[in-house]
C-alpha cells in the first residue's frame, strides 16, 4: 500500500510542519517547563485556524478530511506533544462531539466560536472510579426545572484550566448503569461547577490537566447533547476518532526521537569515530525505522478509513496501540543511543521518552485496545 | 486606495555556488523562497491594511516559478496578486526590472504606498525600490524601521541610520523600503492556504503593459557585469592545545600581539 497524499493534503501538512518549526520547536522545552501552552501561543493556534480544524466551513473552520487532520496532529506532536493533545481533546473530544449529536442551535451557539479559539473545549468523562471501565461512572444528572442538576467529580480532564466549554457525561438513569448515561454541554460559567489544581505529570507537561467537580451544577436542558440515555455509545463513537489522534501524537513522537538520535548517532564520536559506524547503533536505528515505517501506514490507514465512513474501530485501535508502543521502544532506544546525555534535559531525547508514556494509557490502554481488536475480529 | 507589494521568489541561498569563469550565479534547482525581508513588507502591509482598510496588491516579476511567492503573499492576506511575466522580462538588470515594475504598479492604479524589503538577498542590489521612484516619480523613504503616522496623504516614518534613526515626513504616494526591525511577519492560516492554493493569479506581459519590444533590448541596460567571484573562503581556525592554564596564557599572547587587548 502506497499512501498517495492529495495536494490539499501535503499542504496543510506542510503549512502545520512549517508553524511547528518555526513557532513551537524554539519553545517547547520551557513549556514543557513552564508546564503551560502559554496565551501567546493559544492565541496564535486560533489565529492560524489550528482550532477549526475538522470544524465545518459554514461554522467557521476549516472542515478539512480526517487524514489532513492527522498529518497536521503529527507535525504538532513531532515539537510538543504537549500542545498537540492540547489541540487535539479541543478539536477530537470536543467539537467532533458537537460535529456529531449537536443540533443545529447547539452548532451554531458553540462551534464558530470553538473554531477561532475563542472558546476552549474538553471532554470530561474519566472519574476517581471509573477509568477503562467508563460505563460505572457515578456522576449523576437529575431532572429538575426544566434542566438537569449535575453532582459528581471528574478525573484528568485535559484543558480543564484552559476550557470554557465541556462536554461532561453524567448518569440520568443509574439503575440502567452503561445505558442510562447522557452526555451534556457544560459552560465554565454554569454555577456549581468547579476546576481543580493543575496535575503535575511525568509528560506532556505542557499541557493542562484538572479534575473538576460539579456541585449541585444546573444545565439547561438545551445543554443536553444527543439522545438521552445514549451517552455511553456516543462516548466510544467520540474516543474512537479520537483516538486515531492519539496514534498520530505517538508517530510524532517517534519520529522526532528517531531524528534526533540519527542526527546524534553520526555527530557523536567514541572510539575515533562517530557511533552510527557500530552495528550495535545501526541495528536499534534500523528497527526504530522500520516500526515507525509500519506505524505511519497503520495511522494514515485509520484515518483515511474514518474519513470514508467504513467502520474504522479495529484499525484505530490496532493504530493507537501499536503507534503507541513504537512511540515507547523508539523513545527508550533513542535514550540509550544518547547515552547519559539522552538522561539529560539538555537534549529533547528526555522529554520524548517521558511524553511517550501516556500515549499507552490515554484514550484508552493498550490493554483496552486489545479487548477492542479481540472483539472486532472475532465478530461472525 | 491600494497598498502595492513588490515581493520576490529568490533562491534559497544556503545552496548558492558562484561560477568566476562563467560570471554567474549558480542557482540551486529548488523551488526558492521568499525573499525574507519582502515578508516584513508584506506583513506591514497587512498591518495598514487591517487598521485603514484598502487592498493589498502583491506584484512580482519573473516567470511562473514566481507565482509561489504571489501565493504565499495570498495565503497571508494579500488580496490581489499579478504576476509580470514574459520572455522579454528575462536577465533584465535593475534598472530595467524597476522600470518594468514600474509599468506594473501603473496598470494597477489607484495607490498610496508602494512597499518593499530592503533588498532581495539574491543580487543584494538595494536598488530597486529607489529605481521605482523615480520611474513614478514619487517621493521614497528607505530602509525604514517603523511608520509612527500614516494619512490618506503623508507618512512620518523612523528610517535606520548606522547608529540611530531619522524621523521622516513624507508626502504620499510614496515608494518605502523596510527593515526587519519593523515587525514580527505572521504565518499563513490553513484556510489561508487552501484559500491561495486555487486563487487566481493575473498575469500581465509585455503587451498588457505596452512596453515597446526594443525598450527592453541589451543596449538599454545600465549595468555591465564585469566579474562575478565568490567571497573568500574563511581562513582556517587555530586550535590552542594543553592545559586550561596554558590554552589562556597562549591565548592572552596572540590577543595582545592582534593588538586587541
Amino acid at each position: 500500500m502506497v499512501f498517495e497524499l492529495t495536494e490539499e493534503q501535503k499542504l496543510v501538512r506542510d503549512t502545520a510542519r512549517d508553524f511547528a518549526q518555526k513557532r513551537l520547536k524554539p519553545v517547547a522545552l520551557e513549556l514543557d517547563e513552564k508546564e503551560e501552552v502559554t496565551p501567546k501561543i493559544m492565541k496564535e493556534l486560533g489565529e492560524l485556524g489550528y482550532f477549526g480544524i475538522i470544524i465545518p466551513e459554514k461554522y467557521g473552520g476549516s472542515g478539512l478530511d480526517s487524514l489532513s487532520y492527522i498529518l497536521i496532529l503529527e507535525e504538532i506532536a513531532k515539537v510538543s506533544a504537549g500542545v498537540m493533545i492540547t489541540v487535539s481533546v479541543h478539536n477530537s473530544l470536543f467539537c467532533q462531539a458537537l460535529n456529531k449529536f449537536a443540533n443545529e442551535e447547539q452548532k451554531q451557539k458553540y462551534l464558530p466560536k470553538m473554531a477561532t479559539g475563542e472558546w476552549i473545549g474538553a471532554y470530561a468523562l474519566t472519574e476517581p472510579h471509573s477509568g477503562t471501565d467508563a460505563g460505572a461512572l457515578r456522576t449523576k444528572a437529575e431532572f429538575k426545572n426544566k434542566g438537569y442538576v449535575l453532582n459528581g467529580e471528574k478525573l484528568f480532564v485535559t484543558n480543564a484550566g484552559l476550557a470554557d466549554v465541556f462536554v461532561v457525561f453524567a448518569s440520568t438513569k443509574p439503575e440502567l448503569k452503561a445505558k442510562g448515561i447522557s452526555c451534556f454541554i457544560v459552560e465554565k460559567s454554569f454555577k456549581g461547577l468547579n476546576i481543580g489544581a493543575k496535575e503535575k505529570k511525568l509528560g506532556i507537561k505542557a499541557s493542562d490537566t484538572r479534575a473538576i467537580s460539579l456541585v449541585d451544577c444546573f444545565v439547561p436542558q438545551e445543554n443536553l447533547l444527543g439522545i438521552p440515555n445514549e451517552g455511553f455509545k456516543m462516548a466510544l463513537e467520540i474516543l474512537d476518532s479520537g483516538r486515531i489522534g492519539v496514534a498520530a501524537q505517538a508517530l510524532g513522537i517517534a519520529e522526532a526521537a528517531f531524528e534526533e538520535s540519527l542526527k546524534y548517532a553520526k555527530e557523536r564520536k567514541q572510539f575515533d569515530q562517530p557511533i552510527a559506524n557500530f552495528q550495535a547503533i545501526q541495528f536499534k536505528l534500523a528497527d526504530m525505522a522500520t516500526r515507525i515505517e509500519a506505524a505511519r501506514h497503520l495511522v494514515y490507514n485509520a484515518a483515511q478509513m474514518s474519513n470514508n465512513n467504513h467502520d474504522f474501530v479495529k484499525q484505530a485501535s490496532m493504530a493507537k496501540l501499536f503507534a503507541s508502543e513504537v512511540a515507547n521502544f523508539v523513545a527508550n532506544e533513542a535514550v540509550q543511543i544518547h547515552g547519559g546525555y539522552g538522561y539529560m534535559k539538555e537534549y529533547p531525547v528526555e522529554r520524548y521518552f517521558r511524553d511517550a508514556r501516556i500515549t499507552e494509557i490515554y484514550e484508552g490502554t493498550s490493554e483496552a485496545q486489545r479487548i477492542t481488536i479481540f472483539r472486532e475480529i472475532s465478530k461472525g | 486606495m491600494n497598498i502595492i507589494i513588490c515581493i520576490k521568489q529568490v533562491p534559497d541561498i544556503g545552496s548558492i555556488k558562484v561560477d568566476p569563469q562563467a560570471k554567474k550565479i549558480i542557482f540551486p534547482d529548488s523551488p526558492g523562497v521568499l525573499n525574507p525581508f519582502d515578508a516584513y513588507a508584506l506583513e506591514e502591509a497587512l498591518r495598514i491594511k487591517e487598521k485603514r482598510g484598502g487592498k493589498v496588491f502583491g506584484l512580482s516579476l519573473g516567470g511562473p516559478e514566481s507565482e509561489f511567492c504571489l501565493r504565499e503573499a495570498l495565503s497571508l492576506g494579500a488580496d490581489e496578486a499579478v504576476l509580470l511575466s514574459d520572455e522579454k522580462f528575462k536577465n533584465l538588470d535593475a534598472y530595467l526590472t524597476s522600470f518594468v515594475l514600474a509599468q506594473g504598479i501603473k496598470k494597477i492604479g489607484d495607490y498610496y504606498l508602494i512597499l518593499f524589503g530592503k533588498q532581495a538577498v539574491d543580487g543584494d542590489s538595494s536598488l530597486i525600490p529607489a529605481e521605482v521612484a523615480e520611474w513614478l516619480d514619487l517621493p521614497q523613504v528607505i530602509f525604514v524601521k517603523k511608520f509612527d503616522e500614516l494619512t490618506d496623504d503623508m507618512a512620518n516614518v523612523r528610517r535606520m541610520t548606522e547608529d540611530g534613526y531619522d524621523t521622516v515626513e513624507i508626502s504620499l504616494p510614496a515608494v518605502i523600503s523596510v527593515v526587519k526591525e519593523i515587525n514580527e511577519p505572521r504565518l499563513p492560516s490553513l484556510k489561508g492556504k487552501m484559500r491561495a492554493k486555487s486563487a487566481k493569479i493575473t498575469v500581465w506581459n509585455t503587451q498588457d503593459l505596452q512596453v515597446e519590444e526594443n525598450r527592453l533590448g541589451e543596449n538599454q541596460k545600465s549595468a555591465q557585469i564585469i566579474s562575478v567571484s565568490p567571497p573568500p573562503p574563511r581562513p582556517k581556525g587555530e586550535i590552542l592545545e594543553g592545559s586550561p592554564e596554558e590554552i589562556a596564557e597562549k591565548l592572552a599572547a596572540k590577543l595582545r600581539e592582534a593588538q586587541v587587548i
